[in-house]
């Protein structure tokens, strides 16, 4: 089973696309773009549809998905956890 | 692929998928008259808004387009306009009836809505009785006009649904269609990716011009993350983070080959075959309204969450690759593409399934949202009235 998916190989950052992801869980990630698959240790429980950390990442980091900048860390991100608007913010506006 | 679909071809060579016969209000006086008309003559489609009062400049002119738009638009047969009064109601008459389908015009002052409702009847009976007898024909695929627009996203979308429209677009763009896509607000931080597939210096000028103006609009009145409406709270829900992100989702759309021919103003005819950039709105209901009065046939509208929107004059499409969507609001889905999501299906098989659902709309059948009687209408405003 794909529990989560991203783009591009450089992202740092992947979809969960299954209900039930939970902390402790190991989780096989789908690179879209080259159809190979990664893997790697959940964290935190996070809901379908929202984002798991590929990497640790400190305040500033550009979070990279598509392969391009989406926004700016806010909060440390540790890899395999929940990232989202309480650690990620746009960069515009 | 196929290469032909049944449609209807109008008096002025185009090709309607749908054969409406629209009972057109010029303004929010008129609804009550037209839905009467509706409501007596069986099959006719009202089409009530809540404008059309008091506006003037260009917010005027885009009331006037779109209400001409929509009329002209080769889903539909043919039209019953009513206004308040003569003026601008005959203005509208006159400009759908240079498509050369049949239109005629009632004016409310001096009759009241009695009359008015009674003489509008015996027009919209005729009118139903003669399109009723108009049969389907069989049409090129490069006579179908198809326009996309995504809704309620959440992350599924830039993975699964918004692909599958840019690889039926990439697919439909080589076979000749006129396609478009939009969302002005919605392609910030993809921005040089679109300026990047523009077909030369003058289209992505031009791109960048009315990207620009809107940045500009926004930067006026911002709040953080747009008061929760870029992103908005239901694609926050659904795990989208940041504008840039939608927007990367968003114009997946697009597909990796086409290329951006030309960037048409709301509620513009486009001059051409090719990949058209409308400026106009990320609203749902506003933009697939813009669509309709652009003179496009057929909808493609993927989702995440689950937008259940609907248009009065063009069938709409929906694409889903949430599989919690799929399995909770599957009475709104056409299309569902979530086995992308777990290898079962490649992106261009999930093209073709989009494509496939796509001549079986054309050729007559119901989208979900036409089935459950979703009939949105909704003009873009450009500032208030006098």
């Amino acid at each position: 089973m794909i529990h989560c998916v991203l783009h591009d190989p450089r992202d740092s950052v992947a979809v969960v696309v299954v209900e039930g992801v939970t902390a402790g869980q190991k989780l096989t990630g789908l690179i879209l773009d080259e159809n190979r698959t990664i893997e790697l240790d959940c964290r935190q429980d996070i809901p379908l549809g929202h984002k798991v950390a590929l990497q640790d990442m400190a305040v500033g980091d550009t979070v990279v998905k598509y392969g391009v900048d989406i926004g700016k860390v806010v909060q440390p991100i540790k890899k395999g956890a929940h990232a989202h608007v309480h650690n990620i913010k746009t960069k515009r506006w | 692929m196929h290469e032909t679909f049944w449609g209807y071809r109008r008096e002025n060579g185009r090709v309607g998928v749908r054969n409406h016969v629209v009972i057109l209000p010029v303004d929010d006086l008129s609804n009550a008259a037209c839905e009467a008309v509706a409501n007596n003559i069986k099959g006719t489609l009202a089409i009530p808004h809540p404008y059309g009062r008091l506006q003037f400049g260009a917010d005027l002119d885009l009331h006037f387009r779109t209400l001409i738009g929509a009329g002209s638009n080769p889903n539909v047969a043919a039209v019953v306009v009513i206004g308040i009064e003569d003026g601008w109601t005959k203005k509208i008459v006159d400009a759908i009836a240079k498509t050369g389908k049949p239109v005629t015009g009632f004016g409310i002052e001096l009759h009241g809505d009695h009359d008015t409702i009674l003489r509008a009847s015996k027009a919209a009976k005729e009118y139903l009785q003669w399109a009723t007898e108009k049969h389907r024909v069989e049409c090129a695929l490069s006579d179908l006009w198809v326009s996309t627009k995504c809704g309620e996203s959440d992350t599924t979308s830039g993975c699964g649904a918004n692909p599958t429209v840019g690889d039926a677009f990439d697919k439909l763009y080589d076979a000749g269609c006129t396609l478009v896509f939009g969302e002005t607000s919605e392609i910030t931080g993809g921005e040089s990716i679109v300026a990047a597939r523009c077909r030369n210096d003058t289209v992505r000028a031009e791109f960048m011009r009315v990207f620009d103006r809107y940045q500009e609009v926004i930067n006026r009145h911002k709040t953080s993350d747009l008061s929760d409406s870029q992103p908005t709270k239901g694609n926050i829900a659904g795990g989208l983070t940041t504008i840039e992100e939608k927007a990367l989702g968003n114009i997946q759309k697009i597909g990796k080959k086409c290329i951006v021919d030309g960037v048409l103003d709301k509620a513009e005819v486009p001059s051409g075959p090719g990949l058209w950039f409308m400026d106009s709105s990320s609203a749902a209901a506003e933009m697939v309204t813009l669509c309709a009065a652009s003179g496009y046939v057929v909808h493609f509208f993927p989702t995440g969450q689950g937008n259940v929107i609907g248009n009065a004059i063009l069938p709409v499409i929906k694409i889903c690759a949430n599989p919690r969507t799929v399995r909770t609001m599957s009475e709104h889905v056409d299309v569902d593409t979530s086995g992308l999501l777990q290898r079962e299906i490649t992106m261009s098989d999930a093209g073709d399934k989009l494509i496939d659902m796509m001549f079986r709309t054309a050729n007559g059948r119901f989208t979900a949202a036409e089935a459950l009687g979703h009939r949105e209408f909704v003009l873009t405003r450009l500032y208030e009235s006098a």
